[in-house]
């Protein structure tokens, strides 16, 4: 089997133990909360950290408390978010979401945090040393070259975490720490469109907490398109909120796409829905305007011609699904799970 | 044993007799096997898709602490191949890599770090030579030669036949259909990655356990590399944590550990990763085929002209068979009078392909089950209909002379049809719902071994003692597909015990007799007819002695129930064991063997060993899907399959086969691919797998799979033990064509090359909106230089089996052309 490459392993018991450890190993230390992505990575040799800082044995890190909303320990495993009293009610969008990231098995280790820090994937990237050696490796590690634009500066691996785009659509916020003190960003921040520097977190902080608006009249959804029922990453992920009035009018809205970029990002469909009706025109309407900003590169699987026509479909969904439609068979065919 | 005598074992649904060892963890993959003072092997593999090596330096590598041996293609001088005609592999390439993850040198170490590790620091210099990434290119460009032993460029193997003047039949005929189809390439994915362990016993005879379904044949490729007597080399054949064909080949990692176990008098180990698994491949041959056929207005096939271009990889693998596999089995499920088949495979820079489960044929079934349904559009049959009036007709000879015995088509089409409501759902569902049916049919054995010999193709020892143990032995090997439930309950029932008191020690050349191994589905039938030889030979020792014990005739005992007894008074009787023991008295020790032959070929031409066997089984299938005609995004909410297999030994196995055929076939269908990656020629010569990896490489979950219904139809096979007929590959071929027939009942499309994505279905649906031809698929055939075809009259104009002299011109004696 593929090895592991030798690392210090550092397992404090407090965020400020752990910050403090971060401070100290500098740039060669990486934090490790399920390992479910960063260990085959570094199996592959994409990342070799001298050291690695554990957070699993931080309590406070898989905290739940109430806030204006709701308060998320970054160190929640996705099943624990997903088994949350309420989270489905209230969240439906986030927990859409982490209920479809991988497998079960995974979900049993994965947490909310490791999600939103998630690598960013490429079929050039995620493969291990020797393939990689074998088309002199590219510009995210260890080359020159970006293979799926040869003239691209920018590195153009793209975002593939699936609670990103719900959280941000939610209007989620993350709490980040370090040694130097604590800052909170809206969740969109947290981002950059580059494949390689794809985060705003700085590497001594630690994501510790995700906060969560009050829900109140918000209904969302999370659409996630996948070759398979279990397993893939997002190759596109909608994610929708709405706030909706008594007569229907749409209050206030936000949609989020996913897995179509470096970085999940915040569409101006929302905007467009504001004050208006959720008819068939409209939705059609805002999801080509939401389609229009899906710029998926030929990274990912499947043809990447097709996933840019299917985003405006799975904008449909979700604003169907808000609406109150029966979406249960779609829903089933493009999922395998009752959501 | 008397014919009436009802049967105790076959046909009822047991817990398999390896079930437990296996959910409780006990089973021992090779993997498993761990010894005393055990090193650990890693293969260095190339990073080019083609070049010369011009220099090895392991120097740095050897002098790296923990490392006990690196080895080098000079290490290995003998070259190796599963098939005597392309004997072209080297465990270590020498002199040349032909593709990404060719192994050129190998570390030994104290542990598998440590070997992983040395192999950055051998140094390998490269001469890179120009690549070939597919068959046209490797037709385009004969003279970069990616091998030299072959005849012509980098063409592997071509080839033509002509059973009876095929022009004259299509000429005849109210229409002639032609149409392209491509089968992308695929893998296995066994769940267990290769392991294999080599040790050196107190004789200094080598011992190597292997992820293998075939150690006969790598025991005698491992006696060639070595240069030592094959009688020393032990090969046993741990059970296979899944093969499907991918563990049939010879492979490098198997030498590599003996001859370091050789040098270094210590076992060694290696486990392949999943990456270097999709290296090994042999796995399924792209295919691109050109199907004309000519069919009478009232929907009867006239003739088949078929022609096959394969992309067969870097090395000759199982290729010289699997060309013939794509056209020598399209003429055992419908009349077909005359037929023309030519076959081409090339070499390309790429893991070599070789046989999966279906081993050539799916490919040509999904053309010609897909044409089928064009056919019956056109004529306006039902393509049930089409089919049920022209399946062959059992005990008669195919136009390219196989002997077709027992044939259950029509069955297996006729309970698919009620089963799903065919005739009420096929071309009445709703837009974007729709049904579609296919047909396939495979061999229960190959009926000649790889290399040429008269011998037995399976051996069944058996022992019994005084103690009442029952022990056989039996080189066949358990790969998952139940190979032990078979032989264990075909000798419990000839004995009258309990499948669960009979011991099998099985795939193991040092002590078992030899029997081929686990592929072209042979075991059931093949060890199953040497089994029941083995356990009668006893019985009837057992009868003897008994029966002088309880004064009455061997004929008027009965075994059953762990008791032989009289048959007209079963109280009269004895136990098993007791009767074992009479038996021992009167003998001596006990012991049996039985094996088995098949019969020969009706064929008598060159090429006529491919496609014979001792018995056919066939089967049927219907799909229905849901297409999003906004998407193209494919449901299968239910499959209906019926498969005629004689007669089901255990049903559990049997419908775990079939309905593991179903999945696989489905997963070909819809997304799995074996696919490579050139990188912009000016920037790079790179040729890589585009996705070697358990998680890019699709294939269906658990949540993908439909609701299946099963139907096993059973019409024993006179041939075949107990009439039982294989199970392990024929079910995956309809699968993938009933989803295409599907798929065009719903919306309308044809799509003609698999898998079939959401992106060829929607690109098919703008076609059609447009008013174009609504079909996405391959739409020219590369000028193929096929040879003059070898011109072998069929048995019903006058053949005998032989070919025509070169330059002899086909008789056609009727001028209506049917099949006798």
């Amino acid at each position: 089997m593929m090895r592991l490459p030798w690392f210090k392993y550092r397992a404090p018991r407090s965020v400020d133990e752990a910050v403090r450890i971060l401070a100290g190993e500098g740039s060669d230390a990486m934090l490790i909360a399920g390992g479910t992505d960063l260990l085959p990575n570094m199996k592959r040799r994409q990342q070799t950290p001298r050291t690695l800082v554990s957070l699993r044995h931080i309590d406070t890190m898989k905290r739940v408390s109430n806030g204006n909303g709701l308060n998320l320990g970054g160190g929640l495993t996705l099943t624990e978010l997903i088994r949350l009293d309420g989270a489905r009610e209230r969240y439906r969008g986030l927990w859409q979401a982490a209920s479809q990231v991988a497998t079960v098995h995974l979900r049993n280790m994965a947490t909310l945090g490791g999600n939103l820090c998630l690598d960013t994937r490429c079929n050039y990237y995620n493969q291990n040393y020797e393939w990689r050696k074998a088309i002199d490796f590219c510009l995210k590690k260890d080359g020159e070259i970006c293979w799926v634009a040869t003239a691209s500066k920018r590195c153009v691996a793209v975002s593939s975490t699936d609670c990103a785009p719900a959280l941000i659509a939610l209007g989620g916020r993350v709490r980040l720490q370090s040694a130097a003190g604590e800052r909170e960003v809206s969740l969109e921040d947290l981002y950059r469109n580059d494949g390689i520097d794809y985060l705003a977190r700085q590497p001594d902080e630690i994501l510790t907490e995700v906060v969560l608006p009050d829900a109140g009249s918000w209904k969302s959804s999370y659409w996630k398109l996948r070759r398979r029922g279990a397993f893939d990453f997002p190759v596109l992920g909608v994610a929708a909120a709405v706030k909706i009035a008594r007569d229907g009018t749409v209050e206030e809205a936000r949609i989020a796409l996913g897995a179509v970029a470096s970085r999940p990002f915040l569409t101006r469909g929302g905007d467009h829905l504001a004050g208006k009706l959720l008819t068939d025109e409209v939705i059609g309407d805002v999801a080509d305007i939401v389609a229009s900003r899906a710029k998926p590169m030929d990274n990912t699987d499947f043809d990447v011609y097709w996933r840019k026509h299917v985003v405006s479909e799975f904008v449909g969904y979700a604003l169907r699904e808000i609406r109150g439609d029966d979406v249960s068979d779609t829903r089933h065919r493009i999922s395998r799970l009752a959501l | 044993m008397s014919k009436e005598e009802p049967l105790s074992v076959i046909g009822k649904a047991r817990r398999r007799v390896d079930g437990r060892a296996k959910v409780t963890g006990q089973t021992r993959f090779a993997d498993d096997i761990v010894l005393p003072r055990m090193l650990h092997a890693k293969l260095l593999r190339s990073p080019h898709p083609h070049a010369r090596i011009v220099s090895v330096d392991a120097s740095r590598a050897t002098r790296h602490p923990g490392v006990h041996l690196v080895l080098t293609g000079k290490d290995f001088p003998v070259t190796f191949g599963i098939m005597p005609v392309s004997l072209d592999e080297y465990a270590l390439a020498p002199e040349r890599v032909r593709y990404v993850g060719d192994p050129l040198a190998a570390v030994i170490a104290r542990d598998e770090q440590t070997a992983g590790g040395a192999l950055e620091l051998i140094d390998v210099k490269y001469d890179i030579l120009p690549t070939i990434a597919s068959p046209e290119e490797a037709l385009a460009h004969p003279e970069a030669r990616i091998h030299d032993y072959n005849d012509q460029g980098n063409i592997h193997r071509n080839q033509a036949y002509e059973f009876g003047n095929v022009e004259e039949a299509l000429a005849n005929s109210d229409h002639v259909f032609e149409d392209m189809f491509f089968f992308e390439g695929n893998t296995h994915l066994p769940i267990e990655q290769h392991a294999a362990v080599a040790a050196v016993d107190g004789e200094g005879k080598l011992t190597l356990w292997s992820s293998t379904q075939v150690p006969h044949y790598v025991q005698r490729q491992m006696a060639r590399v070595l240069g030592v007597p094959e009688a020393h080399i032990r090969v046993i054949a741990c059970p296979n944590g899944g093969g499907f064909g991918g563990k049939t080949d010879i492979c490098n990692h198997e030498a590599v550990v003996l001859k370091a176990a050789a040098v270094l008098g210590r076992p060694v180990k290696i486990c392949l990763t999943r990456e270097e698994v999709f290296y090994l491949h042999r796995g399924r041959h792209p295919v691109l085929m050109k199907f004309r056929t000519g069919v009478s207005k009232d929907g009867k096939i006239t003739g088949m002209h078929l022609q096959t271009l394969l992309d067969g990889g870097a090395y000759g693998s199982y290729g010289a068979a699997s060309s013939f596999y794509t056209g020598v089995l399209q003429t055992i499920t419908y009349e077909l009078p005359r037929y023309r088949f030519e076959a081409c495979r090339t070499f390309t820079n790429k893991p070599p392909c070789g046989p999966k489960r279906g081993h050539g044929t799916p490919q040509p079934r999904f053309g010609q089950e897909i044409q089928l349904d064009k056919i019956a559009e056109k004529l306006n049959i039902d393509p049930a209909d089409l089919r049920l009036a022209m399946t062959v007709k059992p005990n008669t000879l195919t136009a390219n002379w196989l002997r077709i015995g027992s044939i259950g088509l029509a069955e297996c089409i006729r309970q698919v049809v009620d089963r799903s409501g065919w005739r009420s759902k096929h071309g009445k569902l709703p837009n974007g719902h729709g049904v579609g049916l296919a047909c396939g049919a495979y061999m229960c054995g190959a009926g000649l071994p790889i290399y040429w010999n008269k011998l037995p193709q399976s051996g069944v020892q058996l022992l019994l003692d005084r103690s009442g143990q029952v022990t056989v032995f039996c080189g066949a090997t358990e790969i998952g597909q139940g190979s032990d439930d078979v032989l264990a309950a075909i000798v419990a029932e000839v004995l009258g015990i309990d499948p669960f008191e009979v011991r099998c020690v099985t795939g193991d050349t040092g002590i078992t007799p030899v029997d081929l191994g686990s592929y072209s589905s042979r075991v059931t039938v093949m060890m199953g007819n040497a089994a029941i030889e083995a356990a009668r030979r006893l019985r009837a020792q057992l009868a003897a002695a008994a029966a002088e014990e309880l004064q009455t005739t061997p004929e008027q005992l009965g075994f059953a129930n762990a008791r032989v007894f009289s048959a007209k008074d079963p109280d009269k009787g004895m136990t098993f064991r007791e009767a074992i023991g009479c038996a021992e008295a009167k003998y001596g020790t006990l012991g049996a063997v039985g094996s088995y032959a098949p019969p020969k070929p009706a064929g008598r031409y060159k090429g006529a060993g491919v496609g014979p066997s001792p018995a056919y089984s066939y089967t049927a299938c219907v799909i229905e899907a849901r297409v999003d005609e906004s998407t193209g995004w494919i449901s299968v909410p239910k499959i209906w399959i019926a498969h005629d297999i004689g007669k089901a030994i255990n049903p559990v196995l049997a419908r775990g086969q079939v309905e593991g055929s179903v999945y696989m076939g489905l997963g070909e269908a819809l997304m799995e691919e074996q696919i490579f990656r050139r990188l912009p020629p000016k920037l790079s010569g790179a040729l890589v797998h585009k996705m070697p990896s358990l998680l890019e490489y699709k294939s269906i979950t658990a949540l993908d799979m439909p609701e299946m219904e099963t139907i096993l139809v059973e019409d024993p096979d006179p041939s075949c033990p107990f009439g039982a007929k294989e199970a392990g590959q024929g079910p995956l071929l309809p699968v993938m064509p009933a989803l295409a027939n599907a798929i065009h009942d719903a919306v309308g499309v044809r799509i003609d090359e698999l898998p079939i994505t959401p992106d060829k279905v929607r690109k098919a649906l703008e076609l059609k909106a447009q008013g174009k031809d609504p079909r996405v698929g391959p739409d020219r055939f590369p000028d193929v230089p096929y040879p003059e075809p070898m011109m072998v009259p069929t048995p019903w104009e006058g053949g005998d089996g032989n070919a025509l002299k070169p330059g002899h011109a086909q008789v056609s004696r009727p001028s209506k052309v049917t099949a006798a």
